[in-house]
């Protein structure tokens, strides 16, 4: 029985997106937490600290999401905590953005010039302090665009939880295609869905990145490099 | 933790895996090479004096840049049979492949166009040079040198974004291993393994990466 692709089925769609929206911002508060970290053991003194945390980054820009996304969800399967696709999704994409974004800030942190570190160092503040009072402020303004930037990679990259069997957008868009076979129409809004979501994030992205520009701070074409 | 690892299943399967790996490293290869001639092409169509088409090249941009390429992929392999084109999964795989990274290609060999100066253009025009060996010699080489770096890094997540086409069983290493893993259930063993396999092959890209631009631009001298 093929059922007929109607407003029904764009307003399922539509609900859907909601999971999408909603994994993106539960893997970015966890990515950005694991990221501020990774970031900090980047700069840190120590060079196996520094070591352990460029390796980190290595391994999770230089292996596809999927795999990463596998091992996590057959892993805590392993370990007994049962195959939960959205646990394990959110787990993973939250690795994920750890990295990237971890890499991104420690460009950003170290585009603050040394004399930063050396003034507040000159002010008898240890190395976490001269962090969090003197360069984070001032890396935070150049990070925001090409954190922004990085959002769209990741709300894109959610789609690959439905392979894992999340019902999130993607997933439903198989739902539908299955039921009414109309795969052109449902994928193309399913684009538009998603363009909808990452288009505005992507303009401001690139508008805060000519603000700065225009005020002449040079380091956010590192930051942005730092995105790639 | 019962579960008791069983790697040596993964090592009988190894030379299935090792043509997996061959076969993502060709998809991949073919890709690059076909997403850096749409690139090319559309940096050009960018920097053109026709209105409509510089407006068609960005809409593909924006299009590819702000959507996911799974749903790309899907569209595709899915959708285009219904506008009559039929494609087997290792075509809609690598077209896929080819239309993502063009769009990204495009973005970033235009970015080197636009560093070129002026009065590079000029200089080459007060020489006489036709207009084709303007572009090729002043503007293209000169600008894929000072991009070069970044195109490598999107080769690479190309590379990686690979894995996604065994959703639609195109032949490459994940596909490969979905096949094995469907037999024997060995599934933590065999992707951990293939996790490995991948980050050798970005690895391997990247040193490969540095020496062609070693090789090809040394003699350009400093790079700005």
């Amino acid at each position: 029985m093929i059922r007929e692709f109607s407003l029904g089925e764009v307003w399922f769609l539509v609900l859907a997106a909601r999971w999408t929206v909603l994994l993106t911002i539960v893997a970015f508060v966890g990515g950005t937490a694991g990221g501020l970290a990774i970031a900090m053991l980047r700069v840190a003194k120590s060079t196996v600290l520094r070591g352990a945390a460029a390796t980190y980054i290595k391994v999770l820009q230089g292996t596809p999401l999927l795999m990463q996304l596998y091992l996590v969800y057959f892993g805590s399967n392993l370990l007994g905590f049962g195959a939960n696709a959205w646990a394990s999704a959110a787990l993973a994409l939250t690795l994920y953005a750890s990295a990237f974004l971890g890499e991104i800030w420690r460009g950003c942190i170290q585009a603050i010039p040394r004399v930063q570190w050396e003034g507040a160092q000159a002010l008898a503040l240890g190395h976490f302090l001269q962090l969090r009072l003197v360069v984070l402020p001032q890396a935070l303004r150049i990070a925001i665009p090409p954190t922004v930037g990085f959002l769209v990679q990741l709300l894109k990259g959610t789609s690959l939880a439905s392979i894992i069997g999340f019902t999130e957008l993607t997933r439903a868009a198989q739902m539908v295609n299955n039921a009414t076979f109309r795969p052109f129409a449902t994928y193309a809004l399913v684009a538009v869905l998603y363009f909808v979501l990452c288009w505005p994030l992507s303009m401001s992205s690139r508008r805060l990145e000519h603000r700065l520009d225009r005020e002449g701070i040079a380091a956010a074409r590192v930051a942005a490099a730092a995105n790639t | 933790m019962s579960y008791v690892f069983q790697f040596g299943t993964v090592w009988r399967e190894l030379d299935h895996l090792l043509l997996g790996a061959w076969l993502t490293l060709r998809l991949s290869a073919l890709a690059m090479v076909f997403g850096l001639a749409v690139g090319v092409a559309g940096a050009q169509a960018k920097a053109s004096s026709s209105r409509l088409l510089r407006g068609m090249v960005q809409c593909y941009v924006e299009a590819i840049r702000n959507t996911p390429f799974l749903v790309q992929l899907l569209l595709i392999y899915l959708g285009l049979p219904s506008l009559g084109l039929r494609l087997t999964p290792d075509q809609a795989a690598l077209l896929a492949m080819v239309v993502n990274l063009g769009a990204y290609a495009t973005e970033i060999v235009r970015a080197g166009i636009e560093a070129v100066p002026n009065g590079q253009i000029e200089a080459g025009r007060a020489l006489g040079l036709k207009p084709w060996h303007i572009f090729r010699f002043v503007v293209l080489m000169p600008a894929l040198r000072t991009v070069f770096p970044a195109l490598g890094s999107q080769f690479i997540l190309v590379m990686l974004a690979s894995s996604v086409v065994s959703v639609i069983s195109a032949e490459e290493l994940t596909a490969v291993t979905d096949t094995i893993v469907a037999r024997n259930f060995r599934s933590f063993e065999f992707y951990f393994v293939i996790t490995g396999i991948y980050l050798a092959l970005s690895l391997g890209f990247q040193a490969l990466f540095a020496a062609v631009d070693h090789a090809l631009f040394a003699r350009w001298a400093d790079r700005a």
